[in-house]
């Protein structure tokens, strides 16, 4: 083959030598912190300054964190939410809330839950953490990640304000057709709906496709996949559910909004159309999707038991199989939502029986967990008690599902408070407590202060006491034929009690979560300082400062065990550091995708403010084309202008990565 | 985080050993080693399902109509759909030769098949309109032709995208800034493409001879 040719377009310099990097030595990374180099790396990786620099973040720290914070300010509106529906209900004959607006709340109460806060903050986690447990400095398609973010805020704020302005979805989270159809939903309220499925499920899908390719692609040389931390592959397990699950629910809305805003007949039986359609699209995602909140919970199981017995987790290959068996089979398990609808008797068996058989993954992991428990050194912090909560509350969730999964209960206690008390046991007990575990485990990292520990332990037991005085009364009240969703209920129904004992368990939990919150407030600046690893834990997040430096590591980290920090290298000549990545960009190191083996330098997009501009553009176009039909169509053109602006080089940061260019 | 020089090594300096010196690898990599690769291979992975997922959707409101599939319309007219696949199957040759001039790093013949592939997908677009006509349904006529118009449609989303992706990355390599990672990117336009022409396949017989059977 010939010598490479040197490229020389647009009166580029034309004396870069393709064949060799020829970035100076000195801007070169691999000297500890305090050196030049690493200062300079600091500046690289900082966010630009000012409004603009604000709205250009692209370092998965910055965007992590708002999103996590984000995801947080929705878990808490759809919490008050919650909390008016039970105040509500508190009593029989109550009229604080009519029908129209209880319709309104708990479909947002629901939709908020499942669509804007369980799935993406665990996402937003993912986004903050994994590069650091990877030991590298961003994830892989950090603009990406921003768009992702900002799809997320956008479509949040459109749904809020559409429920402030009284034109709330009120079908339910599900919005069945055909009550959500045009026929029976007149108005915008569904469309709100359909489009913010749009939203979140754009930005699901982005945030899936960089955590696949950031795990599979960027991790330390020597994190081989039998090294991964569990909590990178529950996150990457996660990944792949959510890119074959998602768009069947991005299918189905966009089908809604086609049938009621153009008139197409996807829905409509009349018209040869069939409502059952959307049930099956719709739990196709929607069964999953309890398992892409249920997965990632796991994964801080796995961190959080680790480090408070102090041991590694019991039958790391088996916790991770479990994690990929609970994923393949959770497509199957989707019609256990439609027993009662006409689905074939055959159908329902087999659908029975895998419902029955995912508790077997379920289950390896949680003797897993048991076992690491029951021979480590517990240290019994806050995160362990959340962590402790979850074994309990999941369990009675679990065995709840195992009713619900076979067809003759199923159908006694259909559409009842059975159903609600199931849910919010497998979703709180089975996300939200190790969530909350999650937050005080990683709190330490993210802000460089410790949570304090006694409201950390009141947080807990007014979580777990008012969880349990909240829902537990629920399964009676469905087995006493209490149906979901109705605003009130006659006084005679033998319901009044219960309801009145539930409600005030949402107070508890409402204090509970009033601790949290000053908790953080008070600890994110006068909490004890943390140092590097408060908890004495194994990956590597915490081997970096806390808070994080803006670039992770002053030198990318080499790793030689499963928990680098507990184990080293076996002798002294083994590598322990990358050098040699340019420390005035941002460039990182690309690994082979099982043995992690040093593969090729890339350099990481800058931050830009046209991922912002393509979300609002974005966000135009989706709200525009159900007020104006044709927008659907013109509505990609800004769309499309500004994402060419995003990807468009700049002949500066060209020449820059011109001198770094080496050709294989 | 303000002051970074007395921030702690990020590895213990007891154990700061040797360092692997990466400064001699290359820039960038083809295929799978690259991240675009797996970007792409992501977003295949997505929209492939989002096709299945209405190909299923199709089957499933046949089954409600049994005999009378599809529903009263004429069958859709063959000529314009086969052309169609003539031109994509045709198309896959471009963007091999694109390709593979990429990987060679051959600016001159990069350039010029860029230009034939943006060629061929403008002459799919051309002809996928005329194979709207011969639908003979419209979209709200019923479920059917909902669900075609949704099919083609669906690709034609796909086809229109993929042919702005190409005009902006030819584009680029006429007026730079260029570098030689771009080359990828030209490699994954072309995977991106194979991915379209194989969808429409499928798709193309589920419109074209399932009604017909």
């Amino acid at each position: 083959m010939t010598p490479p040719a040197p490229l020389a377009v647009d009166g580029l310099r034309k004396d870069f030598d393709p064949s060799v990097n020829q970035q100076p030595r000195e801007k070169r990374d691999g000297p500890p912190w305090g050196s030049p180099q690493a200062l300079e790396l600091e500046q690289t990786w900082r966010e630009p300054p000012g409004l603009v620099g604000w709205l250009s973040a692209v370092n998965h720290k910055s965007i992590g964190k708002r999103f996590i914070i984000t995801a947080f300010v929705v878990f808490c509106a759809a919490g008050l939410l919650a909390a008016t529906m039970r105040l509500q209900l508190s009593r029989p004959d109550n009229h604080l809330v009519g029908p129209d607006l209880y319709n309104q709340i708990f479909t947002l109460h629901g939709t908020a839950m499942m669509f804007l806060f369980a799935v993406p903050v665990m996402q937003a986690m993912a986004v903050y953490l994994l590069p650091m447990m990877l030991g590298t400095r961003s994830t892989a398609f950090p603009r990406m990640t921003a768009y992702a973010y900002w799809m997320y805020v956008f479509g949040a704020l459109m749904i809020f304000a559409a429920f402030l302005l009284r034109a709330g979805p009120d079908a339910g989270w599900f919005d069945y057709v055909p009550l959500a159809g045009p026929q029976y939903s007149p108005g915008h309220r569904s469309d709100f709906w359909a489009q913010l499925i749009s939203f979140t499920e754009v930005s699901g899908l982005l945030v899936s496709v960089d955590v696949i390719t950031t795990t599979f692609k960027l991790r330390a040389p020597g994190m081989t996949l039998a090294r991964m931390p569990l909590f990178a592959w529950a996150m990457l397990v996660t990944a792949f559910m959510i890119i074959f699950a998602m768009p069947a629910v991005m299918t189905a809305s966009t089908m809604l909004l086609f049938d009621r805003t153009f008139g197409f007949h996807f829905f409509n039986p009349s018209d040869g159309g069939d409502a059952l359609l959307w049930q099956h699209l719709f739990w196709f995602f929607g069964h999953p999707e309890v398992y892409f909140i249920f997965i990632p919970a796991l994964g801080f199981m796995s961190s959080i038991i680790a480090t408070f017995a102090r041991r590694p987790v019991y039958g790391h290959p088996a916790m991770v199989l479990a994690l990929i068996a609970t994923a393949f089979f959770s497509f199957g398990l989707w019609v256990h939502h439609m027993f009662a609808t006409s689905v074939p008797e055959l159908g329902k068996a087999f659908f029975t029986a895998m419902s029955m058989m995912i508790a077997i993954p379920s289950a390896v992991q949680i003797f897993c967990w048991l076992a690491t428990l029951a021979t480590g050194r517990l240290n019994m912090k806050t995160p362990l008690l959340f962590v402790l909560g979850f074994f309990f509350i999941l369990v009675l969730g679990g065995l709840t599902g195992l009713i619900l999964g076979s067809v003759p209960l199923d159908l006694q206690v259909h559409d009842t408070y059975f159903v609600v008390a199931h849910l919010h046991y497998v979703l709180i007990g089975g996300a939200v407590f190790p969530l909350f575990g999650a937050f005080y485990y990683w709190f330490p990292k993210i802000t460089g202060r410790m949570m304090d520990e006694k409201l950390g332990r009141w947080n807990f037991w007014l979580f777990f006491i008012g969880f349990n005085v909240t829902f537990y009364p629920m399964h009676h009240l469905g087995l006493r034929g209490m149906p979901r969703r109705v605003y009130t209920y006659p006084a005679d129904m033998g319901w009044n009690t219960l309801n009145l004992v539930s409600s005030i368990g949402a107070v508890i939990i409402f204090v509970s979560v009033l601790c949290f919150i000053v908790n953080v407030l008070k600890s994110r600046r006068g909490g004890a300082p943390a140092g590097d690893n408060p908890w004495g834990a194994p990956t590597l997040e915490w081997a970096t400062t806390s808070p994080p430096a803006w670039s992770n590591f002053a030198a990318i980290p080499v790793v030689s065990s499963r928990e680098p920090l507990w184990q080293g290298p076996a002798d002294a000549s083994v590598a322990t550091h990358v050098a040699g990545l340019a420390t005035d960009v941002r460039e990182g190191l690309v690994t082979t995708v099982v043995d992690a083996i040093p593969d090729h330098r890339y350099v990481y997009p800058s931050p830009s403010i046209w991922p912002f501009v393509a979300a609002v553009a974005t966000t135009f176009w989706f709200i525009g084309s159900f007020y104006m039909p044709t927008a659907m169509a013109w509505g990609m053109v800004p769309v499309a202008i500004a994402l060419t602006f995003w990807f468009w080089p700049t002949k500066k940061e060209t020449v820059k990565h011109l001198l770094l260019e080496k050709r294989a | 985080m303000t002051d970074v020089a007395a921030t702690p090594a990020s590895v213990p300096p007891e154990r700061r050993g040797t360092a692997l010196d990466v400064s001699q690898l290359p820039s960038f990599g083809f295929s799978h080693r690259s991240l675009m690769w797996w970007g792409t291979l992501g977003v295949m992975a997505i929209e492939g399902t989002v096709f299945a997922l209405v190909i299923m959707s199709y089957f499933y409101l046949r089954t409600n109509a049994a005999d009378d599939w599809p529903l009263g319309v004429p069958v859709p007219g063959l000529l314009w759909g086969t052309l169609n696949v003539i031109i994509l199957l045709a198309s896959g040759v471009p963007n091999h030769l694109a390709k593979k001039s990429a990987e060679r790093y051959d600016l001159g013949a990069t350039r010029f098949w860029l230009v034939v592939c943006a060629a061929f997908a403008v002459a799919f677009v051309v002809v996928r309109f005329l194979e709207f006509t011969q639908l003979h349904c419209r979209w709200d006529s019923n479920a059917y032709g909902s669900v075609v118009w949704g099919l083609l449609g669906l690709h034609t989303l796909h086809l229109v995208t993929d042919l702005y992706d190409t005009g902006v990355l030819a584009t680029m390599f006429f007026t730079g800034p260029l570098e030689s990672k771009r080359f990828v990117d030209v490699s994954e336009n072309s995977v991106y493409w194979y991915f379209v022409v194989l969808a429409w396949l499928p798709i193309y017989a589920v419109i074209y001879w399932a009604p017909r059977f």
